[in-house]
């Protein structure tokens, strides 16, 4: 799912008619902040109304202050149901992709064609080409290609079938060719595309523990100027100063943390919604936050590191033997030979001589067999071979020359694996085959060290061969001879020493590891079982994709301590603001205290309750997009965003109150 | 400022800089290593196992039921003084509200003194209720400390040790040897250690009079080394028997802060991080040594509203400059600067001039002093409440890198916020609401004999030393009425023990987690940003909590006087 140019003008409409909704108390006691606000909002209007009824004086001032107020909270109503409408646009583009789709169901009379809506688990049915998969299944019998890009956005079709790491099907995506016999593996409503949804629309979103953290920490700041404010009234008793209920509501207002209470849930939807975009489908909020603290990072070395076979990267010749004349032998071994390897040693040879040579006429493919392992091609100018070292030596019948011996301990403690070369019993020289990291994995790794993030990769190769992988990707450790079941050994030895674990498969074997590591990317292409144990779904199954979802998960975390810091800061401003307002008509002497030089008492608590109303739009944006992450280290970090939000969050509200009450003075509104 | 200020600034702190980190040292050295044979003869006769360890409920369970047992010990023998042995003056036994007052006072390490030593108090009194409560507070208040920072360096526990053990090894190893040994440096400066309750002399002028003595040296040592601060005599740390020379006014300068400046190089040595350690101790300093620029600064001020009286008050060979009023002339402005702004911020209490008299952006130090009680804070609570802000600010740091926050290994999640939340609150509500409550009732606003903001500071002062357990006052405060005895003595014990049991919870929350390995995204907490982030976290919160009292007292004061304006 590509994220389009999300539904337009008419989303925003949405959230606004939503916002209103949510000013139900009911809900709003959800997030204690804006329900204190709600208080405040009623009672000042309560205030206007009976002071318009008794001729009062304050009458327009507490309808101003009012009227601000509930701005306030359908401000922050408006943060929550947009990032909510942005889910729920996501997740209507997904649905439009199940139009209602037939299909052949199998039962015991036969093939039966009922609506695709109607399979339950454990069904069967039938698929062939040109088929929209009704629901997600698992592939019983056949291969066929499948277009996923309904969901990935990803064009290029992808193989999917029986007995293996990709027998999954997903609801919705379109068989090109082949047939498929397929279980269902999910309920009606609960398909992959159904939590999906549902998870996006925020309806099964639940607050995360950190979330919660926050929550708590900003009721006990809530309280304490709950409690600051209400013994104003008396301090100015004692003093003579007359204080008026609306300015305090209006300070209380401007105390409490309403820029962060009310973009706090918003902020947790958009990161759900910021790895939806990177097509990172998350099973809970949770999961995602998780990714933020991950310390060690999981990497199978085939297919995620390497591209998965061995190519050949130079030729080493025999002394006294041309690199021409090895090209030549390598080309005439390889002729025949079909793996990865014996392609890119056909490759690498014909690259290095100048323009293939003529084939010689009478060759006869020797192919590879487990017991001779070895393969080439007997012509009439001798027999080409090419094998492992061990091989070869008893193929050639003495061992190999000292050259050739010390090149090919050079070759493997490199990491690689050297191929002998003969013709007859005669060594010409060595193949230099290795692993090919994929491009760009260095950088990617860099980042993550730089993050925190250790990174260990995990092969079947000998030691020697996976240090060498390791050191030349940048991996920080590496776990060599594994079987599948040490994976699952090594995260819970992980865990215990107090670490977080973030891994990513594919296979059914993967299952137990991914259900035991803290964070768990699945592969879309991967099996059923592997995507049920994951905690997240990457639908481009793209394994280093987990790397993304750190750093969503570190930004969501990032985006809220900056704005509470940010909202916490800001307080110095508005108390600069109001209580001078409330004193000076006593105590001119107090009159130092207003730094701003606000006009009147008036337009000074308008401007601080206007100030604190527009900052939660202002950031809604912020909110939504999430605070930068750089991998600079938590200290470097940590002083930016002090530095940004800390100071920015005590000197802005300065200027903004200002700035507003310099244009309430010259609208003359106050 | 002279030079010579300068040198006794820089002379008392740097004893202070080269004692504490020893202390430290010698005070882990006490709980990590194996009893005494006397400890060991003291256990088996109070019939406790010291091995045996609670949780943070049972040790606080503990803490509360002994500390009640001493309350009521306490109480029972101030009531019934004047039917109680060692009381040669006949002294009447203090009213029921008093007492009550008094006890919860000493108890709590608060040592506010509702009632004038000398004038009440027999000397049994002085030594069984008095002396003795001030041991128990302070033993108490470092009892708790270690059960918190236990918290930190367990893993997978559930239990914080035993109090009894913890309460016991630092009163025979360090809290008793060091009394007695100072003890005898204030009997050789002057100050009397006596059973004999008072001695006649004839003045110069030819009258006589009675003189009262007692065992003052004793409880001069334990009232300063405990943080306690409350006085044999009602002038405290002013009055020449408890005071007597510059030599004694440096010496209980350095008592108040010897253990107290320690505890976070204690602490460093405990969790095994000294940088840590060091770290917090470079917050306490920073707001410690802002609050002594400000008194100092505010001392040496003149008073505007002096000027046009004939008085001189610039500094000359023979006096000091600033507002003298209140200040013993033998000690001088710095050497009453440096008393009392350590005396509040270690929330000792002692006292050696009048604080009334102070000019009011000195109040305005000792009150955030008070507010923040925690730099370094009373015996043991003090600094345990600086860990609690410790708790906060890194839950912050922890979301501004983008990491689930961990504080010394151990993840930070809503459990110890809701409890480090709720020690916080205790302050602001306690406080603001016994303040606002008795500027508004007759009550209370009957004892207020100063108008305008001078009045409201000293009530505010009253409710802030009550909680923080400071235990110093204002004086011109009547709060000898049942009105002030009954609900200070209740602040007081609330201001102790409700903060203190959310972080023993918290203690105990720590204390079953894992300790997660330190990696390169792991936020440090011992870096300088992390310093300036703890105290602006501590800063703003406290600044946001009380700038509206602030600006009605001390600052209206400041602006007023500045102004020549008077209530």
């Amino acid at each position: 799912m590509k994220s389009q140019a999300l539904g337009g003008i008419g989303i925003h409409f949405r959230a606004i008619r939503q916002s209103v909704v949510m000013l139900n108390p009911v809900s709003l006691i959800r997030n204690p902040v804006m329900f204190t606000v709600e208080v405040g909002a009623l009672l000042t209007t309560f205030f206007a109304v009976s002071d318009a009824l008794h001729h009062g004086g304050q009458a327009l001032f507490a309808s101003v202050i009012s009227f601000w107020l509930w701005l306030t909270i359908l401000f922050a109503n408006y943060a929550e149901s947009l990032a909510e409408q942005r889910g729920k646009a996501q997740a209507e583009s997904l649905r439009t992709t199940r139009s209602t789709v037939l299909a052949r169901l199998v039962t015991h009379d036969g093939v039966r064609t009922v609506a695709g809506s109607s399979l339950k688990k454990w069904d069967l049915f039938l698929l062939s080409a040109g088929d929209i998969v009704p629901t997600d299944g698992e592939i019983l019998e056949g291969a066929a290609s499948v277009d996923e890009s309904a969901i990935t956005g990803e064009s290029a079709p992808v193989i999917r079938e029986a007995d293996g790491d990709r027998s999954g099907v997903t609801g919705g995506t379109r068989v090109l060719a082949g047939e498929l016999r397929v279980r269902v593996t999910a309920n009606p409503g609960e398909t992959f595309l159904d939590r999906m949804i549902s998870l996006v629309e925020g309806a099964t979103r639940q607050k995360s523990p950190n979330e919660i953290a926050l929550t708590i920490l900003l009721v006990g700041l809530t309280l304490i100027f709950l409690f600051v404010v209400a013994t104003i009234p008396a301090f100015s008793a004692y003093s003579k100063i007359t204080s008026s209920p609306t300015v305090l509501i209006a300070l209380l207002v401007c105390l409490i943390p309403t820029t962060i209470a009310g973009l706090l849930p918003a902020i947790g939807i958009a990161g759900i919604d910021r790895a939806f975009r990177a097509n990172v489908i998350a099973k809970s909020g949770k999961a995602v936050e998780m990714a933020g603290d991950i310390d060690l990072l999981l990497l199978d070395k085939t297919g995620t590191i390497t591209f998965g076979n061995r190519q050949a990267v130079q030729l080493i010749p025999a002394p006294g033997v041309s690199l021409g004349e090895l090209a030549r032998a390598c080309r005439l071994a390889s002729l025949f030979d079909k793996t990865p390897e014996g392609k890119s040693t056909l490759a690498l040879s014909e690259s290095l001589q100048q323009g293939p040579s003529p084939i010689p006429e009478g060759l006869e493919a020797v192919a590879f067999t487990p017991q001779s392992r070895m393969s080439g091609a007997d012509t009439p100018e001798g027999a080409f071979r090419k094998g492992s070292d061990d091989a070869m030596e008893s193929f050639i019948g003495h061992s190999l020359p000292p050259d050739i011996k010390n090149a090919v301990s050079e070759i493997a403690e490199s990491g690689g694996t050297p191929l002998v070369v003969s013709r007859d019993k005669t060594v010409l020289g060595l193949i230099h085959l290795k692993d090919v990291i994929k491009p760009g994995l260095l950088k990617r790794f860099e980042r993550l060290r730089r993050m925190g993030v250790a990174t260990v990769m995990v092969t079947g190769d000998n030691p020697l061969t996976a240090r060498a992988i390791a050191r030349e990707a940048g991996i920080d450790d590496f776990f060599a001879q594994a079987k599948p079941e040490d994976k699952m050994e090594l995260i819970k030895k992980e865990q215990a020493k107090g670490r977080l674990v973030a891994m990513s498969g594919d296979g059914t074997n993967d299952a137990p590891s991914l259900a035991q590591a803290d964070v768990a990317l699945a592969m879309n292409s991967g099996t059923q079982a592997a995507k049920e144990a994951g905690n997240m779904v990457d639908l481009d199954s793209d394994p280093t994709k987990i790397i993304e979802v750190i750093e969503i998960g570190k930004q969501l975390l990032m985006t809220r301590g900056a704005l509470t810091t940010f909202s916490i800061a800001n307080d110095v401003a508005k108390y600069f603001a109001i209580l001078p307002a409330m004193f000076i008509a006593a105590y001119p002497q107090l009159g130092v205290l207003n730094v701003m030089r606000l006009a009147t008492p008036v337009s000074a608590v308008t401007s601080a309750i206007i100030f604190n109303a527009l900052i939660i739009p202002a950031l809604i944006p912020l909110a939504l997009r999430g605070v930068r992450y750089r991998p600079l280290g938590a200290s470097a970090l940590l002083r930016n965003n002090l530095l940004i939000y800390g100071l920015g969050g005590i000197l802005v509200p300065f200027l903004g109150i200002k700035l507003i009450d310099m244009v309430l003075v010259t609208l003359h509104l106050t | 400022m002279l030079e010579y200020d300068w040198i006794q600034i820089l002379v008392s702190l740097g004893l202070i800089l080269l004692l504490a980190p020893l202390v430290g040292r010698y005070l882990a050295w006490v709980y990590q290593s194996p009893s005494l044979w006397l400890e060991r003869g003291i256990y088996r006769l109070l019939a406790v196992d010291p091995d045996r360890e609670l949780t943070w409920k049972e040790y606080g369970k503990v803490l509360l039921l002994s500390n009640a047992f001493f309350f009521a010990a306490g109480f029972l023998v101030l009531w019934g003084q004047a039917l109680l042995p060692g009381n040669p003056r006949h002294l009447p036994s203090l009213s029921p509200e008093v007492a009550f007052n008094t006890a919860a006072s000493f108890v709590t390490n608060t040592n506010w003194q509702a009632y004038a030593g000398e004038a009440q108090l027999s000397n049994l009194s002085q030594m069984l209720a008095i002396t003795f409560l001030m041991f128990v507070g302070a033993n108490t208040g470092m009892a708790a400390l270690v059960a918190v920072i236990r918290g930190f360096t367990r893993t997978g526990l559930s239990t914080l040790g035993n109090f009894w053990s913890d309460f016991i090894r630092f009163f025979l190893r360090a809290f008793l040897p060091a009394c007695f040994l100072l003890a005898l440096i204030h009997v050789w400066q002057g100050t009397p250690q006596t059973l004999r309750s008072a001695v006649s002399a004839k003045t110069l002028e030819g009258p006589s009079q009675t003189l009262v003595v007692g065992p003052v040296a004793s409880l001069e040592t334990v009232k300063n080394l405990g943080t306690n601060g409350g006085g044999f005599y009602n002038a405290n740390g002013a009055h020449p028997y408890e005071n007597p020379t510059p030599l004694t006014n440096t010496l209980e300068f350095l008592e108040m802060g010897l253990f107290t400046f320690s505890l976070p190089f204690f602490f460093g040595r405990m969790t095994g991080r000294p940088r840590q350690g060091l770290a917090l101790f470079v917050v306490i300093l920073v707001l410690y040594g802002t609050g002594l620029g400000v008194v100092e600064y505010s001392e040496k001020m003149q008073n505007p509203l002096l000027a046009p009286a004939a008085l001189s008050q610039k500094a000359t060979a023979l006096q000091d400059g600033g507002n003298m009023e209140g200040k013993e002339t033998r000690l001088g402005i710095t050497q009453t600067s440096l008393f009392s702004n350590t005396s509040l911020a270690a929330t000792t209490g002692a006292v050696d001039a009048a604080m009334d008299s102070m000019n009011p952006l000195a109040v305005l130090v000792y009150l955030v002093h008070m507010f923040l009680n925690e730099e370094p804070g009373g015996k043991g609570v003090g600094f345990a409440g600086l860990l609690k802000e410790a708790v906060l600010a890194v839950f912050l740091a922890g979301l501004m890198v983008g990491r689930t926050p961990e504080f010394l290994g151990k993840k930070i999640e809503s459990r110890e916020i809701k409890l480090a939340a709720l020690s916080l609150l205790v302050t602001p509500i306690l406080v603001l609401c016994l303040t606002a409550l008795s500027v508004l009732l007759p009550a209370g606003k009957s004892s207020i004999d100063n108008p305008g903001p001078h009045g409201f500071m000293e009530v505010l002062y009253a409710f802030a030393s009550g909680n923080a357990n400071n235990g110093s006052a204002m004086a011109g405060l009547n709060v000898s009425t049942p009105y002030y005895a009954i609900l200070i003595g209740i602040e007081m014990l609330l201001g102790r023990f409700l903060p203190l049991l959310p972080l023993l919870a918290l203690a105990g929350s720590l204390a079953r987690k894992k300790r997660l390995p330190e990696t390169a995204g792991t936020f440090r907490t011992d870096t300088p940003i992390f310093v300036v982030l703890l105290l602006g976290f501590m800063g703003l919160v406290a600044a946001l909590t009380f700038f509206p009292p602030l600006i009605l007292g001390p600052l209206l004061e400041h602006l007023s006087l500045l102004h020549g304006i008077s209530f």
